[in-house]
């Protein structure tokens, strides 16, 4: 199938560095903060990739230079084969822009309380002067909410419906792509539900290709076609849900799974991960989880493992067999 | 069995507004043991925080408590002054909440501040605080203990921080623990460790926990028996295994429906329509009726039985069959 969106060794550093004075003062270096570092993946078209990880592990930051809020450091990022940092033709820039959409976790962050619903529902396609008679109409009615609604503010709405909103707006331009991040984390689990249904609806319905974002790793397990987890700003591992849940290949996602809650786990008693993120400023050189990595060997501390196709997964570990093998070990006991 | 150390009985809590007095904790009952976690879930707005400031005498006014009794080891608690709630916060019940930094000074070294509670409320002095100060640090895993004593809260990371809340929360050797979302603001990794954390200490120290959270991931976890509330009721209450595998009240099993972990697999999750009623728009009889799938007349015209303490699970009129639990 052909990929919508195609990422390549993507990078984005922050300079995090004190003011110069303070800097010459304390004769401070210069801080860089490696954000995402040599990120690659492909979207098919009508599928849901999802991004998971801790916070920090940057997530939003991928999200951000997908939709083109950020620029890259280093790598690209193509939609549709237009790389929108390099691309000089307005008209193909404009039309990748408008297949574009993002989702953000805060749904009473992201839209104006001094607006109607009518007019936050119509605005990307009034600015780029489009027909908007009756479309916010009825696009309220296709994410569950009323067509009176339209003339209505925000702030009469409740949490689950902001993020309707959020998402009738996203569909006003019919974008192909919907970079959605962290979009219901902010919602309790009955609504949740409600939206997660919604946008699965949605999806089907329009054709739509969703990159996901999220650190819950359950939500993901539900709507993803495919899982990327990120390790500080690293592709660690990627695989199908199937693949990731029932045999997580990389170190990392193992310690992950295990210490997510089980519905099941009454009474478990979970080895706790040990230690915490290290620094984004400093990473540990070679493998970045080599100080927590149960399986690490001098190897891991010279050389970043690149990913690698391990037994249906793309695995980022220089002993991902042996990583394997132990998981299997760990179920059968 | 033995006396429990918590007993809550028909706790009412009201807010006297311009429009109405509301009720955010409207005649709760449960008991916590020694050495059980009892958990308290719900969606936000509930009424779970509310009852738990109730326990500790700490409702912001003007909600107050208007009925029902609060016993700690068979003391009432809910009529004391102001000054013996001080006195027994500190000593008899410890408290952690989501923000780490709600409970910590951040003008004050961590020792100092555990060392300040210990002599407050032991009989110790001063060397014996600060030795037992890091012991509890070493305890709670916070790495070399004896030279991060002397660190602000600033310089340590949100998890570490909730550790040394913890130690805060248990060096006065209290009965009770009410942690109110201890890891919502946490990742996975780090949640995972202080769950272990509290499981281990109460069942360690015997310590009653009251444990708050809308996760039922780490209800099933981590509790013994859960409360679970709705617009301000106990909707249903029992043992973990029972609540999340065969829930009674159709909120409960519409909420098991709705969590993705429970139906894992299914291309669509059951969703329970519309939202929690606000507390001042309560519809009339059963608070859950407009979105039941089970409602009848005598849901729309009466509160579902109320729960007590030791008996009744389900605070509904028709509560599920086992045979009906579809997740
Ligand atoms: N504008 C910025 N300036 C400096 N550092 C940033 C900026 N945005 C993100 N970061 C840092 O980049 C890392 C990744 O952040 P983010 O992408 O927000 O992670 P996530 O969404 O996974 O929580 C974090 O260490 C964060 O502090
Ligand atoms: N000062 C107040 N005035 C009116 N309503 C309040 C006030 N404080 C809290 N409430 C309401 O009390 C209810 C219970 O809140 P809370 O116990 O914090 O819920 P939870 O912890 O379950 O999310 C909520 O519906 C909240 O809106
Ligand atoms: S590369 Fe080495 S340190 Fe990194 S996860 Fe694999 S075994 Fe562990
Ligand atoms: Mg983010
Ligand atoms: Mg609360």
């Amino acid at each position: 199938m052909k990929a919508l969106v195609s990422v390549r060794n993507l990078t984005r550093i922050f300079d995090v560095s004190k003011p110069w004075l303070n800097r010459m003062i304390e004769r401070k270096p210069k801080a860089m903060l490696t954000a995402v570092s040599d990120v690659s993946f492909d979207i098919p078209e009508r599928e849901v990739y999802a991004l998971v990880g801790e916070s920090g592990s940057g997530k939003s930051t991928i999200g951000k230079m997908v939709v083109g809020l950020l620029t890259p450091s280093e790598g690209t990022v193509e939609i549709a084969g237009v790389d929108l940092a390099r691309e000089t033709d307005a008209d193909k820039i404009e039309t990748v822009r408008s297949d574009i959409q993002m989702i953000f976790q805060d749904p009473f962050a992201s839209l104006n309380p001094r607006w109607k619903v009518r007019d936050i529902i119509a605005e990307p396609v009034a600015a780029r002067g489009g027909d908007t008679a009756g479309l916010s109409e009825k696009l309220l009615e296709q994410v569950g909410l009323a067509a009176e609604d339209a003339g209505k503010f925000p702030h009469e709405f409740s949490g689950g419906q902001r993020q309707r909103i959020c998402i009738a707006r996203a569909l006003a331009s019919e974008p192909k792509l919907i970079v959605c991040d962290e979009p219901t984390s902010a919602l309790d689990v009955s609504v949740q539900a409600q939206v997660l249904n919604l946008m699965s609806d949605l999806k089907d319905e329009f054709g739509l290709t969703y990159l996901f974002i999220s650190h819950d790793l359950t939500v993901v397990r539900h709507m993803a076609d495919k899982i990327g987890v990120l390790y500080l700003g690293r592709l660690v591992e990627e695989a199908d849900p199937t693949t990731l849940f029932e045999r997580p290949a990389h170190p990392y996602s193992q310690m992950l799974l295990a210490a997510a809650p089980k519905m099941d786990g009454f009474g478990r008693e979970v080895v706790p991960p040990k230690g915490e993120i290290p620094d984004p400023i400093n990473p540990p050189p070679g493998c970045a989880f080599n100080p927590r990595c149960p399986l690490a060997i001098p190897l891991c501390r010279q050389e970043r493992p690149e990913l690698r196709d391990v037994d249906g997964a793309r695995v980022a570990c220089h002993r991902a067999e042996e990583a394997l093998a132990r998981g299997r070990d760990a179920n059968d006991a | 069995m033995s006396e429990p150390v918590l007993s809550v009985r028909n706790l009412v809590v009201e807010i006297p507004t311009r429009t109405g007095v509301l009720r955010p904790v409207d005649k709760v009952s449960y008991d916590i043991s020694a050495g059980e976690i009892l958990g308290v879930v719900g969606e936000s707005g509930a009424g779970k925080s509310m009852t738990g400031n109730a326990v500790i005498g700490l409702l912001d006014p003007p909600a107050r408590i208007s009925g029902g009794e609060i016993l700690l080891k068979g003391q009432r608690i809910d009529n004391l002054g102001r000054e013996d709630l001080r006195k027994l916060r500190g000593k008899e019940i410890g408290m952690v909440f989501q923000d780490p930094l709600t409970s910590l000074n951040p003008l004050l070294r961590i020792g100092d501040q555990l060392t300040e509670t210990m002599l407050a409320h032991l009989d110790i002095t001063q060397d014996e605080a600060r030795g037992r100060a890091i012991a509890a640090l070493d305890e709670v895993g916070i790495p070399a203990a004896a030279s991060r004593i002397d660190s602000y809260p600033h310089e340590f990371s949100g998890g570490m921080r909730q550790r040394v809340v913890i130690a805060l929360a248990l060096c006065a050797e209290p009965s009770l623990i009410i942690a109110d979302e201890p890891t919502t603001a946490l990742d996975v990794s780090v949640q995972a460790q202080i769950i272990a954390l509290l499981k281990r200490l109460c069942r360690d120290r015997g310590t009653a926990v009251m444990l708050v959270t809308h996760d039922m991931g780490v209800i099933a976890e981590a509790c013994d028996r859960v409360a679970v509330m709705y617009a301000g009721r106990l909707a249903e209450l029992g043992t973990v295994r029972d609540v999340v595998q065969r829930p009674r009240h159709p909120y409960t099993d519409g909420l098991m429906g709705s969590t993705p972990l429970a139906s894992r697999g299914q291309r669509r999750l059951r969703q329970i329509p519309g939202s929690m009623p606000r507390l001042g728009k309560l519809p009339d009889g059963c608070a859950f009726h407009p979105r039941c799938p089970k409602a009848e007349a005598r849901c729309r015209a009466e509160p579902g039985p109320t729960l007590e303490a030791d008996h009744g699970r389900a605070a509904c009129w028709f509560p599920v069959e086992a045979a009906e639990v579809v997740s």
